[in-house]
């Protein structure tokens, strides 16, 4: 079952063209990897799919459910656009953690605001909220962060603040998991911490796309690669397809850069 | 005249100046929202004429304001003149309203959009990403300027002399005229000194209490 299905998706930021009619679908538990040089369109892809900028022509269906077409705007209520933004998550490259929360509050604030709409809310206020918390700490523990729950943003690590965004993001429940560049922020020896916690995910099936410049990580996590290149998708395959017989001159020139 | 007669009477205009503060204070900090949400407006009319309506109060001194706000009705409309507090209030609060807005603007603006987007994808509604995200990250950052600013009105209070409203320097400047003693109009500085002394006090307060986030 396709978890993901991108067809036909074109933007444009005044006469540059971005994404230059990007198709392509994404099975439920895989992982995908999107590499290009930059400006090639892949944060862009990864911005319109989680509607954080707004495709000009193009259908997005997630979990077979239309969550954007460029066709059809029709107007939804706050709500509903809501709902559907959360069917994906996002990690971003700069982690925009909210500073002045601990990193607990981080991971479960949205949780706790949405559950505000929950009609048992004001019955059952102090268990929803306790069950909150125990989603936040477990998320906290399955990335390593058990004994940081209290500490606040600036007194963590660039790794510590990436794995609390990747909680943050998952205490949500996404049905796909996108990651936007997760470590071009972060020194090198801190980004093996985070590509740990992107396996760890990927073993338990979750659906994720990931922009990276991590090319033996792509190779090693993904299940298949998509090659952007000038706002299309230049060549798509399985990592031993894309890592080790490119068929297109342009991918052959990119790989070679990371091969010094 | 005893040293306590004119304390006495100094304490007067020092209730009237205390007035001026606290009125404008709790009138100006949430009217400058308004204006600052017009001058961050996407509608184009609407912020130009915040922006030129910044431009005239800013532009202008605080001084001749207090003087157009009392005179100005009367002599165009022949409108009976208002209490002299009052058009010293309605002064002030226009004018630090306005100033409050530009200080509001610039601690909005330096929020960075991922803060926004952060918000967004994680399925907040505007108005939570605003209370719940931001509101308290601006807080933080216009504290300093705030501070500036508030403690800059304790002594701008001393311009509704002109509309002969017995403020703290009126009363001194009194004395001065009816006693031939000099030494009051010195001795307010005391007053503002004491005064500011406690409004700094309270502001490293309000810093300290935010600082255990950055950001």
């Amino acid at each position: 079952m396709n978890m993901l299905e991108v067809t036909g998706l074109q933007k444009s930021f005044g006469k540059l063209k971005v994404l230059k009619d990007i198709t392509f679908s994404l099975k439920k538990g895989k992982v995908l990897s999107v590499i290009g040089s930059s400006g090639s369109g892949k944060t862009t892809l990864l911005r319109c799919i989680t509607s954080l900028e707004h495709a000009d022509a193009g259908v997005i269906r997630v979990n077979a459910e239309t969550v954007f077409d460029a066709q059809n705007r029709k107007k939804e209520s706050a709500a509903e656009k809501r709902r559907k933004q959360l069917a994906v998550g996002l990690v971003f490259q700069s982690f925009n953690l909210f500073p002045q929360y601990t990193a607990l509050k981080n991971v479960t604030l949205a949780a706790e605001l949405a559950a505000k709409e929950r009609e048992d809310y004001q019955r059952n206020k102090k268990q929803i909220l306790a069950e909150i918390r125990e989603k936040g700490l477990r998320l906290l523990e399955q990335v390593g962060l058990s004994d940081k729950a209290n500490d606040y943003p600036w007194q963590l690590s660039g790794g510590q603040q990436q794995r609390v965004s990747i909680a943050r993001a998952m205490c949500m429940e996404p049905s796909i998991l996108f990651f936007d560049e997760p470590t071009s922020a972060l020194d090198p020896e801190l980004t093996g911490e985070i590509l740990k916690v992107i396996k760890q995910l990927a073993a338990t099936h979750m659906t994720m796309v990931i922009v990276t410049h991590e090319m033996t990580f792509a190779r090693e996590v993904s299940d298949e690669i998509i090659f952007m290149d000038n706002g299309v998708i230049a060549e798509q395959g399985t990592p031993d397809q894309i890592f080790g017989a490119p068929k297109s001159e342009r991918l052959r020139v990119f790989l070679n850069k990371f091969s010094d | 005249m005893t040293f306590t007669a004119v304390f006495l009477q100094l304490l007067d205009g020092f209730k009237m100046t205390c007035l001026l503060f606290f009125v404008t204070l709790a009138a100006a900090l949430p009217l400058g929202l308004p204006i600052c949400l017009c001058s961050m407006s996407k509608f184009l009319p609407l912020r130009w004429l915040s922006k030129v309506f910044v431009w005239i109060i800013r532009g202008t001194p605080l001084m001749l304001q207090v003087l157009i706000v009392f005179y100005g009705p009367g002599l165009l409309f022949h409108a009976k003149l208002l209490p002299r507090v009052v058009a010293v209030l309605i002064a002030f609060i226009i004018n630090y309203a306005v100033y409050f807005s530009e200080i509001y603007r610039g601690g909005i603006e330096s929020i960075s959009i991922g803060q926004y987007e952060a918000g967004q994808v994680l399925g907040m509604t505007r108005t939570q990403v605003f209370f719940k995200v931001v509101l308290l990250q601006v807080i933080k950052r216009i504290l300093p300027p705030m501070s500036n600013e508030i403690i800059t009105l304790v002594k701008d209070t001393s311009l509704a002399r002109v509309i002969i409203v017995l403020e703290l320097v009126k009363a001194a400047e009194n004395l001065v005229a009816t006693k031939a003693i000099i030494w009051p109009l010195f001795f307010i500085a005391l007053f503002y000194l004491a005064f500011c002394g406690v409004l700094t006090i309270v502001f490293n307060m309000l810093e300290k209490k935010l600082s255990y986030f950055r950001g």
